[in-house]
């Protein structure tokens, strides 16, 4: 027996939920790789709460989506058997984690964003999303006070802190104009009051971000080209191997129950 | 994790000490009441307690590698959710155990540092790889099976920080064996192939999980301090066959063959008897030459010496904070 793939149906509201997932789990992956060999203890806990959390929300929208598909398909269909140019999520979740503070600072840039996100989705139209909101908001807040606290620690911290901290923050920004597209079939949903017009979040999105840059000492990088096409499936390299890793068992032994 | 092949060697107590008090302390520990760090303890027993102890939080620390080594390969969301909250769980015992023994006068970084030399040990079992997913079940089934044998006695150990340390320990450990052996029932249920891999696992990980309960009790070198101490209620042998006698039916359960043609069941003693442990494998792994001893201790190197620069920040900007604090102060 052989199982490839699978095809998902192209609805707007079932590409967006996938798309809010991919974004939980693959950012989730990444932080897992830290444990067991992160800095300190404390932030082996710490990287792998946030991991489960992220886990947690990703597992949620999967589930909703195989009922608004329809399909009979259950939440590990879509993590394990879609391939790179079907996941949609941002291209900075799936940055790799370089050093410590290149994942602090992905974190902080992701977490500045999805968690105003999160609380005004709270109010969606749609009862699922606005549950999943509500839950997720709680994780995201504690995820950007801890992203905060450590960006404040290694930019104020010593020269080489400040230094690794200002080049993440340099190597990240071209990811941030992403955050604030809308993929053509996320209008409908927007107008609908179904999704959240991420565009309304840049201003606040901002505003967090440079206060924490700058109780760091940091400096804001200025807004020059900014890549995209992680919503449409346009990924960087580092999507490939992470799902390697990911889909390996799932892909090796076709269709057995684990 | 803990494995009771660390139990120490108690060292020669030859500071001239307080017989009285030395007297009061055992009539308390015979008594069962619990030793507090501020209570007066013979320096052998807190010798004896912070090796026993900080060796226990090393072995948590470096056994979440081999589980680790699959967080990212798991196999559907919710085996990676369990699997990451189990590491981070045994990331949660070796802080609190560290913490346990820094109650007795030592830092973590201290013990952590011992470590990192080469200088003190960590349970052997971790020095073997995990090569398929079914070392996940194997090990939460078998490793913390037997590392339960071994820490529910230690629950009455006399010193009060590390029994309790050791009942929450506990509780998390007999769920993460529950788990395991529910991963190896799954698999034991599933496809041929996941069937050959459960089997795979169980040979491998029978006997080294057998080792892990110590030398054989007639060629212990433990002293008796340990017991006399309750620190150490049971012995080795003990221990190693009341696993044996629980584990044998739940590899039946399975389906599973145990890797050991000698294994028996006594009608007489109602005990499973089993075949000779290669002890020499056993001296050589505890020697550094186990298939994972290098990369087990590499892997924890370059955890700390790549994060030296993130605790010298965290370090560098506490002082600023204080120094901004304290001014602040002074300005007022």
């Amino acid at each position: 027996m052989y199982t490839g793939s699978i095809t998902v149906a192209d609805t707007p509201l079932l590409r967006y939920v996938l798309s809010r997932a991919d974004d939980a789990l693959v950012l989730g992956h990444r932080l897992s790789e830290w444990c067991g060999h992160a800095p300190v203890l404390e932030e082996d806990m710490a990287l792998s709460n946030m991991a489960l959390d992220l886990i947690g929300q990703a597992r949620a929208l999967y589930t909703y989506a195989a009922e608004v598909e329809g399909a009979g398909r259950d939440e590990d269909a879509y993590a394990y058997l879609r391939d790179v140019t079907s996941y949609a999520n941002l291209l900075l979740v799936e940055q790799p984690n370089g050093d410590f503070a290149q994942t602090i600072v992905r974190q902080l840039l992701f977490s500045a964003f999805i968690d105003p996100y999160w609380r005004a989705l709270m109010t969606s139209s749609d009862p699922t999303l606005a549950a999943i909101a509500a839950k997720a908001e709680k994780e995201s807040a504690y995820h950007l006070r801890h992203a905060s606290e450590w960006t404040v620690r290694l930019g104020d911290g010593t020269p080489e802190s400040h230094e690794r901290a200002q080049q993440a923050l340099d190597t990240l920004w071209p990811f941030t104009g992403e955050l604030f597209t809308v993929p053509a079939g996320d209008r409908g949903l927007i107008d609908a009051g179904v999704a959240v017009d991420p565009e309304t979040l840049r201003a606040p999105w901002r505003a967090t971000v440079a206060r924490v840059v700058e109780r760091a000492t940091l400096t804001l990088p200025a807004d020059g080209w900014m890549q995209r096409g992680g919503r449409e499936g346009r990924h960087s390299e580092h999507l490939g191997h992470l799902l390697s890793d990911l889909q390996y068992l799932q892909r090796a032994f076709p269709g057995a129950t684990w | 994790m803990y494995a009771q092949s660390l139990n120490q060697q108690v060292e020669g107590t030859t500071a001239p000490e307080d017989a009285e008090a030395a007297a009061r302390f055992q009539a308390r520990v015979d008594a069962e009441e619990r030793i507090e760090p501020n209570d007066w303890m013979p320096a052998a027993y807190r010798r004896t307690l912070v090796r026993q102890i900080s060796q226990h939080a090393h072995s948590e620390i470096v056994g979440m590698l081999p589980e680790g080594n699959w967080i990212t390969r798991a196999p559907s969301l919710r085996r990676k959710a369990a699997l990451i909250a189990k590491v981070q769980d045994e990331c949660g015992h070796g802080m609190y155990l560290y913490a346990a023994a820094e109650t007795l006068g030592v830092t973590r970084e201290q013990l952590v540092d011992e470590l990192l030399a080469g200088k003190a040990k960590y349970s052997s079992i971790f020095n073997y790889p995990t090569l398929t997913w079914a070392d996940i079940g194997a090990i939460g089934w078998l490793v913390d099976g037997a590392a339960i044998m071994n820490q529910i006695p230690l629950c009455r150990c006399s010193f009060g920080p590390y029994s309790r340390a050791m009942i929450r320990v506990c509780k998390e450990e007999s769920f993460h064996q529950r788990q395991g052996y529910e991963i190896m029932l799954t698999l034991a249920r599933g496809t041929a192939a996941q069937k050959v891999m459960a089997q795979d696992a169980l040979n491998r990980w029978w006997w080294p999980c057998l080792m892990m309960f110590g030398p054989p009790d007639a060629q212990s070198q433990h002293s008796d301090a340990s017991t006399r101490w309750k620190i150490k209620r049971f012995s080795n042998d003990a221990l190693r066959q009341k696993f044996v006698d629980a584990t044998v039916p739940q590899a039946h359960f399975l389906g599973l063959t145990l890797p050991d043609p000698a294994l028996r069941f006594n009608e007489a003693t109602s005990h499973w008897e089993f075949g000779e442990i290669d002890w020499t494998e056993f001296k050589q792994v505890l020697a550094g030459n186990g298939p994972c001893n290098r990369d087990r201790m590499a892997a924890r190197r370059a955890a700390h010496t790549s994060g030296d620069w993130v605790r010298e920040a965290a370090q560098a900007y506490a002082a600023k904070e204080r120094a901004r604090s304290a001014a602040a102060a002074g300005a007022a």
